[in-house]
């Protein structure tokens, strides 16, 4: 019996990706675990395992199709089986939401033309703009009515319902809303982070009035995320910042020594000091590792702590997983593998999804301060500047020391500045103290 | 007023009617000497005697047969089916004879009848002792048919039914019998006919129930309201002939949105008539299709959790109403 490959949701905000290659082609075996394809998404390029033993029996997506979360994309099942054509499954839904039949003969998929990756088999989804695939606008009486009253023209309005209804809250939130002025170019999907939370209220919401024009072009999807996860941060997270000094004269002296009997994937950077630093600091302060949500803080157990990397095509975070536990040695083997993976667009799905913490660092590129954006939904990101030559006053004498300024931007929902101090203090004593760093 | 359950008030109904009326007269089976199966004429064969509190045979199209040609006669009977399921028997008595004859001869012939049945599912009586059939008899021009949720309609209707000059269907869903309410003892008492009862006002979603369903509305609306913070208002219907469509439709322009909640299945349900009804009176003021939450399309299981599975429960009324958010 034929079984279904699904594409994955991997992040939670993940809600379509893009099918890069397929790695088994049909009539290929393959074994659970293996790698049956690669999928791109907001983030990263991810392998995707095959769950199951068999044999590739059809791709139902073809290379280059963006599919949504859930859709079938291929069928394993024994050498011999036959298949049918596949139905492709219409999107996932959000939760709490009931199926509705979508209306008009465009909904069934006719037998026979949904062979594998013709795209022309997807249900009739609904456009934007409650505009069906047929053409009509998804529209409540109520709704019309109300807009109809107002002279409103209805195919201006973005339907917040269910398969994109226009609903009267829609029509209130036009008329209530000053007129559209010119609209910055939205990426499609950047107002996709908040109904995943739960079902939207009833009350009429902020609902952007003015018609969203068309969907950015040029944007990678790395780009588009970047933009709504800042924007995200900035417009929920109230940051406040401390910056510091750390003379990083004995860390430099440490690090040297480490590396000077050690291999070349064993060696220390400074980031790795930084990111052990703060492994230990943040469990001696857990509300740095822990996150604002609806009911309260919600702390976590596990220490990722998440790495800025710059790409050609932009910033990307992951983590390195259980930073608690793990020795400076082991952060530094782990670093360099994961930047290295970066690079490849290899990360694993947990890698940067999982993340508790963030720190950014620019010491590379002799930037002296970086105040860095909360990486959402974390409470805090420490950026790191380099480490310079500088003279300080040490027992009364000007004396050269190696200095690092860092800077932490914390959510002020969850802590206050002087937590913040204590915390950043913290990583400044293991910093300056670094034998600490080595147990 | 006093507390009691929903078979005590229907008895108080009838005792004072009985005493208010000599031709009041009541028939069916195993009502006088064992007290009616789920007990709503206990000691009214003691008190009323044998002539006004008749044991009958096991014979439900006799029974209203009788009852109707001694309505047709002067009197006011209540006949009494032991449960819903068994007046299919009667069903000819009741469609053709009872609901038709004062139309046929012109008005010269009422048949002035109360009908008693109990009703509903999810007592593990299996398939065919668990029929809802409000909507059925609603069906009918010529019968009225009520169907209470709580003991002071139950008693209010009752007492209003021994004064009607028509057949009335007089529908007790079994799972209602032993709720609890207070209860007017004015012998006067009355709740008329056609006249749909609010039982929570709300402003988002209309939920409509009547019977057993009132109770699935009212505990959804209070989840809607804990969990969403969505604020539903309830209607029971009390009565399906004569229909309260007003209070209906004046809720659903209020809310825009409707949803009816009923034990009887949905095919050909009285949640259709009643859709269809919003939707040609409310079309414009609807923000989504009317929903209906009703028995799933089986005939009702014995199994408990599958007889729970295919009723409507409170869960499937919350996840309507989110549905067409």
């Amino acid at each position: 019996m034929a079984f279904e490959v699904t594409m994955p949701q991997m992040g939670a905000d993940m809600t379509e990706g893009t099918l890069v290659r397929w790695f088994k082609q049909v009539g290929e075996h393959v074994n659970r675990g293996e790698i049956l394809a690669e999928i791109e998404t907001d983030k990263a390029n991810v392998e995707l395992e095959a769950f199951e033993a068999g044999t590739v029996l059809k791709h139902v997506v073809a290379e280059g199709e963006v599919v949504p979360v859930g859709e079938i994309i291929a069928l394993l099942g024994e050498a011999a089986e036959q298949v049918g054509d596949v139905e492709r499954k219409p999107p996932a839904e959000a939760p709490g939401r009931r199926k509705v039949e979508p209306d008009g003969p465009a909904a069934a998929s006719p037998a026979g033309v949904a062979t594998a990756g013709s795209a022309a088999a997807t249900p009739a989804a609904p456009g934007p703009n409650g505009v069906a695939a047929n053409g009509r606008v998804r529209i409540s009486p109520v709704a019309k009515r109300i807009a109809s009253q107002a002279g409103l023209d209805i195919t201006s309005l973005k339907g917040s319902g269910p398969d994109g209804r226009i609903l009267r809250r829609d029509v209130e939130a036009a008329i209530a809303a000053p007129k559209p002025a010119a609209v910055p170019p939205t990426p499609p999907g950047a107002i996709a982070e908040v109904p995943r939370q739960a079902p939207p209220p009833a009350r009429p919401e902020a609902a952007p009035a003015a018609p969203v024009t068309s969907p950015a072009q040029g944007l990678s999807k790395i780009r588009q995320a970047i933009a709504r996860r800042m924007t995200l941060s900035k417009q929920t997270q109230p940051h406040y910042y401390l910056t510091l000094d750390i003379d990083m004269t004995a860390a430099m002296k440490f690090r040297e020594q480490l590396n000077s009997s050690a291999s070349e994937a064993q060696r220390v950077s400074v980031n790795d000091l930084v990111v052990k630093a703060c492994a230990i600091a943040l469990e001696r302060h857990p509300k740095f590792n822990a996150e604002f949500g609806d009911n309260g803080l919600v702390m976590h157990d596990r220490i990722n702590i998440d790495i800025g990397i710059a790409l050609d095509e932009g910033l990307i975070a992951p983590a390195i997983l259980d930073c608690g536990t793990k020795s400076l040695g082991r952060i530094a083997t782990e670093s360099k593998d994961l930047v290295e993976r970066a690079k490849t667009g290899h990360l694993r799905a947990d890698e940067y999804s999982e993340g508790t913490f963030t720190i950014t660092n620019l010491g590379a590129y002799g930037v002296e301060t970086l105040i860095g954006i909360i990486n959402p939904p974390q409470a805090a990101i420490l950026g790191v500047g380099s480490v310079m030559d500088q003279p300080v006053v040490r027992d009364g004498q000007v004396v050269p020391a190696k200095v690092m300024k860092v800077a932490l931007s914390a959510d002020h929902r969850v802590t206050d500045g002087a937590e913040g101090a204590r915390f950043i203090k913290e990583i400044q004593g293991l910093l300056e103290n670094p034998v600490s760093l080595a147990l | 007023m006093a507390e009691m359950r929903m078979r005590d008030a229907l008895r108080e109904a009838m005792r004072e009617e009985m005493l208010r009326d000599p031709d009041i007269f009541l028939m069916g089976e195993d009502i006088g000497a064992y007290g009616g199966s789920y007990a709503v004429t206990k000691g009214l064969l003691e008190e009323f005697g044998e002539e006004r509190v008749r044991d009958t045979p096991i014979a439900e199209s006799g029974i209203v047969g009788a009852g109707i040609g001694a309505a047709m006669g002067g009197m006011h009977p209540m006949v009494e089916m032991m449960t819903i399921n068994f007046s299919f028997l009667a069903l000819d008595q009741i469609v053709n004879s009872a609901a038709k004859l004062h139309h046929m001869s012109n008005g010269q012939i009422s048949v002035p009848l109360v009908i008693r049945m109990a009703s509903g599912g999810g007592s593990q009586l299996a398939a065919t002792h668990s029929h809802s059939l409000e909507g059925l008899y609603a069906h009918f021009p010529g019968l009225k048919v009520v169907c209470p949720s709580n003991p002071a309609d139950a008693k209010g209707l009752l007492k209003r039914a021994f004064r009607d000059q028509n057949t009335v269907i007089f529908i007790e869903h079994t799972a209602n019998y032993s709720v609890k309410g207070e209860v007017p003892d004015d012998p006067d008492f009355l709740v008329e006919f056609g006249q749909a009862n609010i039982l929570r006002e709300g402003s988002d979603v209309t939920i409509v129930g009547y019977s057993g369903s009132v109770h699935q509305a009212m505990r959804a609306a209070t989840m809607l309201q804990e969990q969403e913070d969505l604020s539903a208002e309830v209607i029971d219907l009390r009565t399906l002939r004569p229909l309260d469509m007003e209070t209906v439709i004046n809720s659903v322009k209020k809310t825009n949105r409707c949803v009816i909640v009923e034990d009887d299945w949905k095919f050909g349900g009285f949640a259709g008539e009643l859709s269809a009804q919003v939707m040609e009176q409310a079309f414009d003021y609807l923000d989504a299709p009317v929903a209906r939450v009703s028995c799933k399309d089986v005939p009702l299981p014995y199994n408990r959790n599958l007889e729970f599975a295919a009723l409507p429960s409170e869960e499937d009324v919350v996840e309507a109403v989110l549905a067409m958010l």
